[in-house]
């Protein structure tokens, strides 16, 4: 039986050698071996995490933090760093949904991309990923997970930018690239404020040593880190990059922007549980700007008319929703709701992505409809993943939803009664995706439905897959009041237990206030979905052209002008910042001096060379002169 | 028959220098080879006066191989000297300065 | 003398009387293979040799120009630098030692070591010699 540290340090190992082998190959391998080393590579990488998950469960609860050292990296001083890798209740549930939702996401790659020119390229890319993705998740201290932070923000832009002949994808990735880079300085600061206050980045060291610390100190570590948080979940005010991010191929939106990368700032900011729940003023930060983005990216959602865009503001809300959580203190609710987001949000994209393949491209929902009786298996999936996200029971999201519902409720009513809204604004927007979608008069033009068909299995398969877990993936955390255990909770709380003691009591509500929200919740949300029905399916009502729209609708769909806003305010005046430094200091300053070496040198030279006067006689002059220069220096000196 | 060594010292010292300021005084390009031979003579001195004292043979040797090397240069510079001349009608050094930039 | 005689053929002349005197030095330092050999090659070859180029390109009147005062005089203080160098460095040596007579600059001791431990350089220089033969040959052709 292979030990728990093996295992540990093989995870990311097979995506990375997946990566070597297709990148290295790249225009050499058949399409069918690299698909299948990438595929394989991740589904090994799953294997090693179910059997990593299993012995932890096999462990007492109390020891179930492993820590496992691949190779000592950086020893200055007192200073230690180690590649070294934490194995604990929290990065195995991470470590399962990145490999499982991964590999799935491999597979449908393989029936979405098959035409496509740079199959094998998007494979390592793919790989490559997933393998930084791992090592955000596993490091035991907060090198190696910058390591794994940066390396996927670059994996997103090579992703984005996939398909690069068109200058607007590059576009979108350079931006997605640039605002995620500047949620990185953020974080930087963070960690050297950690580093120098703390002396170590360990995690373990760090929680320790937590409570001898000022609450000013903490609070600006734990803003700083909560900036880079902002930027790689796409929260207020660092969100903008995630709609165009859409940009790239629909496997990517789904891995990337649904299931992983965005829960890195999820990740980080509940690694840090001890940090945030001693600086309150963080966590009221975080709790805002959370409901703040869920709400606001709820609205935009409402009027866009790309379906990959109304799941990308969706994604955009539900982090707000997880951040919420976290800012509550509900730590586990925050995970959870991660977890079953993850599941039918990826199965939400990928169906997405079904429906655009079988459309030959199109995207925009005013030229689609009545795809229900061409794409079954697509809408019956499509159809599960939305009542996950809707909250109906006994979906996933259900159960996560409702936990933070009732945390938040414990809190104070009037955040339950915003998180309730962005909810309901979800159903709706949810719906009305699924009505323009699926139901009514075929709206689509010849061209698109000429090669309409259901997708082949690769694709399908991973849709039912996903589809099943969004079904049973709440169950690991059904609440006491519903008759549940809730195992999550259980598995999740020596991670978060020191954070537990240091606050008072949470506020517990009693059983019947409970079964009083859960129950207005349903209500509220079965009575959107029949407002929805009835404006969209049966009204068909369909969203007016971009040129006619008027008011507030042209506010939504423009996304509130945010982009443009912040075109005028920060990308204009640093372009003619960065031009002036082009002309001024680049072109006149740097250029010259490095220039006047170069030019010293032939001028230099042209003097040097007057020396040459050909005369022997004063050749054996000069040669005399050098002996005795050496015979001085030798004799003498 | 005690000589002291230093004796031969300062002559061959002595042949040393009058060989350098020969050649950097004079211009004609005979001279300057004659007071190269002189120079090396001076050195052959030495060595001879050395290897006695130091009762080593190799010394001894070691200028005849000078020797040796002296004659072939001497007749492939006085070539070079000859041709020189065919090509200028001189033999002044400084002539040659083709070499020049 | 050598150095500032006007005349070229005066002063190969002086240079003549110069090796006969270093040639006495090595009999004086019980080198006899040396002195005669020396006076052979050098007194009798080369000079000879100069001798020939001289007539041959017929330098007998002094016609070079001489070098500018400027040269002369740096000229002479570059000597006078590596006299009083070399002088300098010298004066801080042991004082006297004698020379002793010895058996060393015999033929026979000299041809043995010749012969066995300085085979190889004897070899070469005769290659050498060789060499510089065709060389001369070669160049002085039309």
């Amino acid at each position: 039986m292979v030990s728990i540290e093996t295992l540990a340090l093989l995870i990311p190992v097979f995506p990375l050698v997946g990566f070597l082998l297709v990148a290295l190959n790249v225009k050499r391998l058949p399409h069918g071996i690299a698909s299948f080393i990438a595929c394989g590579s991740v589904f090994l990488s799953f294997v090693a995490a179910i059997l990593v998950f299993t012995t932890l469960l096999g462990l007492p609860e109390d020891s179930r933090s492993i820590a496992v050292d691949a190779f000592t990296w950086i020893k200055a001083g007192n200073f230690r760093a180690d590649m070294s890798f934490l194995i604990d209740p929290l990065s195995s549930i991470f470590l399962l949904i990145i490999t499982g939702v991964g590999f799935l996401i491999h597979v449908y790659s393989i029936g979405y991309m098959h035409d496509d020119t740079g199959f094998n390229r998007f494979f390592s890319y793919l790989n490559l990923f997933v393998f930084f993705m791992l090592l955000l998740v596993m490091g035991s201290n907060y090198l190696v997970m910058f390591i794994g932070w940066e390396g996927v923000g670059l994996c997103s832009y090579l992703l984005i930018g996939f398909w690069f002949k068109n200058q607007s994808y590059n576009d979108a990735a350079n931006k997605a690239f640039i605002m995620n880079r500047i949620g990185d300085l953020g974080l930087l600061l963070g960690m050297l404020l950690i580093f120098v206050n703390f002396g170590t980045l360990n995690y373990i060291s760090v929680a320790v040593m937590a409570t001898s610390f000022s609450t000013e100190t903490l609070t600006l570590i734990t803003i700083l880190l909560f900036v880079g948080a902002m930027g790689k979940s796409a929260q207020i005010p660092l969100y903008t990059w995630l709609p165009d991010a859409m940009a790239g191929p629909t496997p990517v939106s789904a891995l990337i922007h649904a299931a992983t990368m965005v829960t890195a700032g999820i990740y980080m900011v509940a690694r840090n549980n001890v940090l945030y729940t001693l600086s309150p003023l963080s966590m009221q930060l975080v709790m805002i700007v959370g409901l703040g983005t869920a709400i606001f990216a709820a609205t935009i959602a409402l009027k866009q008319t790309d379906i990959k865009k109304v799941l990308a503001y969706s994604t955009v809300s539900q982090l707000g929703l997880m951040f919420l959580a976290l800012g509550l203190g509900a730590f586990t609710a925050g995970i959870f709701h991660m977890a079953t987001h993850a599941f039918f949000k990826a199965l939400l994209f990928l169906g997405a992505g079904s429906v655009i393949h079988a459309l030959s491209g199109e995207q925009d929902m005013r030229n689609m409809g009545g795809l229900k009786k061409y794409l079954p298996i697509t809408f019956a999936t499509f159809l599960i993943g939305v009542l996950a996200i809707s909250g109906i029971p006994p979906f996933a999201g259900f159960f996560s939803k409702d936990e933070i519902l009732a945390n938040a409720f414990a809190y104070n009513p009037v955040v339950w009664g915003l998180a309730l809204f962005a909810s309901l604004l979800t159903v709706f927007y949810m719906f009305r995706l699924l009505y323009l979608t699926f139901f009514g008069n075929v709206r689509a033009n010849a061209h698109s439905m000429s090669h309409i068909h259901e997708s082949p299995k690769s694709i399908t398969i991973p849709l039912i897959s996903l589809a099943a877990l969004s079904i049973a993936g709440g169950f690991i955390g059904v609440p006491e009041v519903l008759g549940g255990s809730h195992w999550l909770n259980s598995y999740l709380s020596p991670v978060f237990a020191q954070s537990k003691a240091l606050v008072e009591s949470q506020h517990h509500l009693d059983h019947s206030t409970e079964y009083a929200l859960m129950g207005t919740v349903i209500a509220l949300t079965v009575g959107v979905i029949i407002i929805a029905y009835v404006k969209y399916s049966k009204n068909k009502h369909v969203p007016v052209a971009d040129a006619n729209l008027s008011g507030g609708a042209k506010l939504l769909t423009n996304k509130y002008y945010v982009d443009e806003l912040y075109n005028a305010i920060i990308v204009k005046p640093l372009y003619w910042l960065s031009n002036i430094f082009d002309i001024f200091i680049e072109r006149l300053g740097i250029d010259k001096i490095v220039n006047a070496f170069g030019g010293s040198v032939v001028e230099g030279g042209k003097y040097t060379r007057l020396s040459q006067s050909g005369s022997i006689g004063y050749y054996i002059f000069l040669m005399v002169i050098g002996i005795v220069l050496i015979l001085f220096y030798t004799l003498i000196g | 028959m005690n000589i002291p060594v230093e004796y031969y010292l300062w002559l061959s010292l002595a042949l040393f220098c009058i060989g350098v300021l020969g050649v950097l005084y004079r211009r004609n390009a005979i001279i300057i080879f004659m007071c190269i031979e002189l120079m090396l003579n001076a050195v052959n001195v030495l060595l001879v006066a050395f290897s006695t004292y130091l009762n080593d043979v190799d010394g001894q040797v070691f200028v005849f191989f000078i020797m040796a090397v002296a004659a072939a240069e001497v007749a492939v510079g006085l070539a070079i000297l000859i041709m020189m001349y065919r090509n200028t009608r001189t033999t002044d050094i400084d002539i040659l300065n083709r070499l020049k930039w | 003398m050598v150095v500032f005689s006007k005349s070229p053929v005066h002063s190969v002349l002086y240079l003549i009387i110069t090796f006969f005197c270093i040639g006495g030095h090595y009999v004086l330092l019980n080198a006899q293979f040396l002195a005669v050999v020396h006076i052979i090659v050098y007194a009798g070859a080369i000079m000879v040799l100069f001798l020939y180029v001289l007539m041959l390109l017929n330098l007998n009147r002094e016609s070079e120009p001489h070098k500018s005062t400027v040269m002369k005089v740096a000229a002479v203080i570059c000597g006078g630098l590596i006299m009083v160098l070399l002088v300098g460095s010298l004066r801080g040596t042991e004082q006297m030692m004698i020379t002793q007579s010895t058996d060393i600059g015999m033929v026979k001791t000299l041809g043995k070591v010749m012969f066995t431990d300085f085979l190889l350089p004897f070899e070469i220089t005769s290659i050498l010699l060789l060499a510089a033969m065709v060389g001369a040959v070669m160049i002085g052709k039309k």
